[in-house]
């Protein structure tokens, strides 16, 4: 238990070194989550577009 | 004059062509390239957090540099990559070398702030201040505002051509941002340190620290490489989307077609891209 | 000549004018992009005590003095020519230590003396475990700043 706490407090510096990983995976993650559902909202989109034209119901 | 006809046929082909192509191979590196990028960043982040040995003068902060450098790193390449991409754009039309720049921009900005934010948090402890005017600071934060520029003006005109023109122009002139980022340490005196990896004399950094510095410069590197593709497909998808919109909706019927140089002749009208 | 090549013409001049330009305006102004001055710079610029002025340097081996009310600290900053005293009230950088490079922001007093109003410490390109620091020093491969017994004196009472 004691390890753990010493290394959250990254000897004393633990009140810079973790916000600087949060921020970097909080605006890396971000863009990746944000990138990934805007590719997948745009394939489903041209997806629907297409349909019609390409297998026409009967 | 007859060159320029070929030249012209050739890109007619290339043009359409190609994004079909992408598509598919994009497609199938995909997943491959996430599960590394993913795989390659855990690695990093345990390495960075719990492996490496902290610093002589500096104790552990030296960890927010396993971040801070790699960031740096792909702020720098990913603005190149921009840069010479517009290079094509403009020079040879070719629109999937316009999408590569549109793509990878927003990525080049979030490294950079990454990089930027994370300095500040390492400088407020070590140097004793969040910010400072130097040359090296702030030719980073000129970086940070040709990105946004860059997407700003990109997005700025009705007619799409004409802002990735613009958008091509400002991101070549930004260009002569690289080497004075990069040699900024070493021109003029500066708060920030000169480098410590990519120098002449070698790096001056313990092959300790060095390791997972580099673990983690490859997780970003290969993150870009998902970034980029997924980003380019979603480009690639909406304006398609967007060209079967105004081109009326079922699309006319034709008959299949059966190759690429068919394809070519209506681009809008094709049914399925992969 | 077709209209690719003679867009790829006028991107390549371009690009060589705005470079030349750039190479023109970094030399102009060369003098305001340096973030501090040396103390050989200083001497030979003859700057007065009505510009605010950043040194920057190496804290000189025992050359660090505590003022008697417990807070100012007296200092001298060195680059290995020219040297000056500085006197700072304020807090202390965790970096900031005998040996170790500084910036200095404040004026410099008739009397010679760097007044200074903040003081940050600026470390060099170097990153190794401690073990490696202490082997490296036992060795007697250390140079750098250090002094000539080759130790970099941390100063704690001073946080």
């Amino acid at each position: 238990m004691d390890q753990v706490a010493g290394w959250l407090m990254m000897g004393g510096y633990g009140g810079f070194v973790w916000p600087a990983y949060g921020l970097a995976a909080a605006v890396l993650g971000g863009l990746a989550f944000q990138s990934w559902r805007r590719h997948r909202r745009s394939g489903a989109a041209l997806a629907r577009l297409q349909t019609p034209a390409d297998m026409p119901r009967q | 004059m007859r060159q320029s006809t070929v030249e012209k046929g050739a890109a007619m082909l290339t043009r359409f062509a190609n994004p079909a192509r992408f598509m598919r191979l994009s497609g199938a590196t995909l997943p491959w390239l996430g599960g590394a990028a993913a795989g390659v960043l855990a690695l990093g982040l345990v390495w960075s957090l719990a492996i490496a040995p902290p610093d002589y003068q500096q104790g552990e902060t030296v960890r927010i540099m396993f971040i801070h450098v790699p960031a740096a790193w792909m702020a720098l390449s990913v603005y190149l990559f921009v840069a010479v991409a517009s290079a094509v754009a403009l020079v040879s039309r070719h629109p999937l070398a316009e999408i590569a720049a549109q793509a990878a921009a927003p990525v080049g900005a979030a490294f950079t702030l990454v990089c930027l934010a994370t300095g500040s948090l390492w400088g407020r402890p070590m140097w004793g201040a969040w910010w400072v005017w130097d040359a090296r600071l702030t030719s980073v934060l000129v970086l940070l505002f040709l990105y946004v520029g860059y997407i700003a003006l990109v997005n700025a005109f009705d007619d799409r051509s004409r802002g990735a023109r613009a958008g091509s122009l400002l991101a070549l002139v930004g260009i002569v941002n690289l080497p004075i980022i990069k040699f900024s340490v070493d021109w003029w005196n500066t708060l920030h340190q000169p480098a410590s990896v990519v120098r002449l004399s070698g790096p001056s950094i313990a092959l300790s620290l060095l390791m997972p510095l580099l673990v983690m410069a490859v997780g970003f590197g290969l993150l870009f490489g998902w970034l980029l593709l997924l980003r380019m497909r979603t480009l690639l998808n909406e304006r398609k989307a967007e060209a079967l919109r105004l081109h009326g909706q079922p699309a006319p019927p034709r008959h299949r077609p059966t190759g690429e140089r068919g394809d070519a002749a209506m681009p809008a009208a094709r049914p399925v891209l992969r | 000549m077709t209209r690719k090549r003679r867009r790829l013409l006028a991107l390549g001049v371009g690009l060589s004018l705005l470079g030349a330009a750039t190479a023109m305006v970094l030399v102009a102004f060369n003098d305001n992009l340096v973030f501090f001055y040396s103390p050989s710079d200083l001497a030979a610029k003859a700057i007065g005590p009505e510009r605010r002025i950043r040194i920057g340097g190496l804290v000189e081996q025992q050359s660090l003095e505590r003022h008697a009310d417990g807070r100012g600290v007296g200092f001298r900053v060195t680059d290995g020519k020219t040297d000056i005293s500085v006197v700072y009230v304020g807090l202390l950088p965790d970096l900031f230590r005998e040996g170790q490079g500084v910036v200095a922001e404040g004026r410099l007093r008739p009397d010679g003396v760097f007044a200074a109003t903040s003081v940050l410490a600026k470390h060099d390109e170097k990153y190794m475990p401690p073990e490696v620091a202490d082997a490296l020093k036992k060795a007697g491969r250390w140079q750098e700043g250090a002094g000539p017994d080759g130790k970099t004196a941390p100063v704690p009472a001073l946080k």
